[in-house]
């Protein structure tokens, strides 16, 4: 492709092409009404203080665009927090970008719907926290959550707009996997997400709370399989793995710094949702260099792409270039090295110390969140 | 799934649509969470799946533009519109 000869010009001949990202994930806002303990915003949540402005966003796209990126997801916190959500829909759209809203839907009415599609909204993605709405509203920390997202699920439906379902799997769901993916259809969504905790920011600070055990990962994998063949053609059904149970780390990213990056509320340029976490990094922000600097020079960005970071096990593995070494984030969680391998993979001296983490925490009888952005723990 | 038939009107999905990616030269089909590289034959399939030609239409066309024979392009297009239609990037109006 022309684009990475482009990019790749002002490098040395030697060094490897650096192709261009296919997507951005803006996260606009870390506000939600929301308070999901397995949300994937950082423990810090940034203020609204300090969030970028519609000026800045729409330089942000058309730069993205520019370089590449031909999706954008709009995200948060709750992306319809923003006031001026239309102008920055409306901006994504006139730079080229496919835009996809992923939202709590909470706030999202027919009126609501119809601006955004007008706008030039190309898809929207709704959370469903469960199938049950007591237990969905717990696990959202919100009363009446889960009435409001299937009103707006159907208003997105009606109004003729693409319909995602997203389904965070963990301990007080699995059962009902199914059930989920049931109603995603019911509701008349062509796509959803089965997507199994991740264990970073809120997330892992509530792993005992949330990690299934194994028996129903296994259950849960096979009905998925068994989904998959019954919804083929009707249902698009893409999955996120429960990795600590499993044999081969999971393809973090499809990459680091290689398909598409992260921009926070603030305006910092992050390879990944967690890769604050990793100590060392230097991240630089789009108020002080356009996307496409970040891109080719950010230290952050370069830190882990490509291969040659790597050491043993995964620099000789075979794998090397289909999972990447797994997640750097959960390297540095995990074994305490961003450059390890990563504990889920079966090579890493630390895979048994993972699953019996993982074995430990699924053991915890009492279900107890720290919700996330909210001061203290609650029963659950 | 629906069967394809002469009378039937494919367009694209919800939420899916054709675009000419400038960086890379090249048209690509977005969809959720997806691009797809759609090269030559599949960007002449795909630009007449407007919800207003025929499936009939569309063979008679590529038949005319290609200078091809209709029959092997029905096959063809037949078996691609199935393809894509089994993965929700298009529907039968």
């Amino acid at each position: 492709m022309s684009a990475g000869d482009t990019l790749a010009a002002p490098q040395p001949v030697a060094a490897p092409v650096i192709r261009a990202p296919l997507g951005l994930l803006a996260e606009l806002t870390h506000r939600c009404p929301l308070a999901c303990p397995y949300c994937s915003n950082p423990l810090a949540l940034e203020d609204r203080a300090g969030e970028l402005d519609t000026a800045a966003w729409t330089r942000v796209f058309n730069e993205a665009a520019e370089l590449g990126v031909l999706q954008t997801h709009l995200s948060g916190g709750e992306p319809l927090s923003r006031r001026d959500i239309l102008a920055l829909v409306a901006a994504a759209h006139d730079a080229g970008l496919y835009t996809n809203l992923i939202t709590s839907a909470i706030g999202l009415d027919a009126a609501r719907v119809a601006a955004l599609r007008d706008a030039g909204l190309d898809h929207v993605q709704i959370s469903l926290q469960d199938t049950v709405a007591g237990s969905a509203d717990v696990i959202a920390g919100y009363d009446g959550a889960h009435a409001r997202k299937l009103a707006a699920a159907a208003a997105v439906r009606d109004a003729g707009l693409a319909l995602t379902v997203n389904a965070v799997i963990h301990r007080a769901n699995i059962e009902r996997l199914e059930a989920m993916v049931d109603m995603a259809a019911a509701l008349g969504a062509g796509r959803v997400e089965v997507a199994h905790a991740q264990y970073y920011g809120w997330a892992l600070r509530n792993r005992a709370a949330l990690m299934p055990t194994r028996a129903q990962v296994e259950v849960a994998t096979a009905t998925l399989a068994r989904l998959r063949e019954s919804y083929d053609g009707r249902l698009v059904i893409d999955a996120v793995v429960p990795d600590y149970y499993a044999r081969y780390p999971k393809p973090c990213m499809g990459g680091w710094a290689s398909r598409s990056l992260n921009i926070t509320p603030s305006g910092r340029a992050l390879p990944c949702h967690a890769a604050e976490t990793i100590p060392g990094l230097e991240f630089w922000n789009v108020r002080d260099h356009s996307v496409r600097d970040i891109w080719l020079h950010a230290p952050s960005f370069n830190a882990f792409r490509g291969t040659d970071w790597m050491a043993e096990p995964c620099r000789s593995c075979a794998r090397r270039d289909v999972d990447f070494g797994g997640c750097r984030c959960q390297a540095l969680a995990i074994a305490g090295d961003a450059t390890a391998t990563d504990p889920a993979c079966a090579l890493s001296p630390l895979h048994d110390h993972l699953l019996a983490l993982a074995e430990a925490d699924a053991q915890t009888a009492e279900i107890r969140y720290a919700y996330r952005g909210r001061r203290e723990p609650a029963a659950g | 799934m629906t069967d394809i038939t002469a009378e039937s009107r494919p367009r694209l999905a919800p939420g899916v649509r054709l675009h000419f990616d400038r960086a890379r030269d090249a048209w690509v089909l977005l969809a959720p969470e997806r691009v797809l590289e759609t090269e030559g034959p599949v960007q002449a399939v795909l630009s007449r799946c407007d919800g207003v030609r025929r499936f009939a239409d569309i063979v008679a066309e590529l038949a005319r533009d290609f200078a091809a024979d209709p029959a092997v392009i029905e096959t063809d297009v037949r078996e691609m519109l199935a393809d894509l239609m089994g993965k929700r990037l298009v529907v039968i109006a």
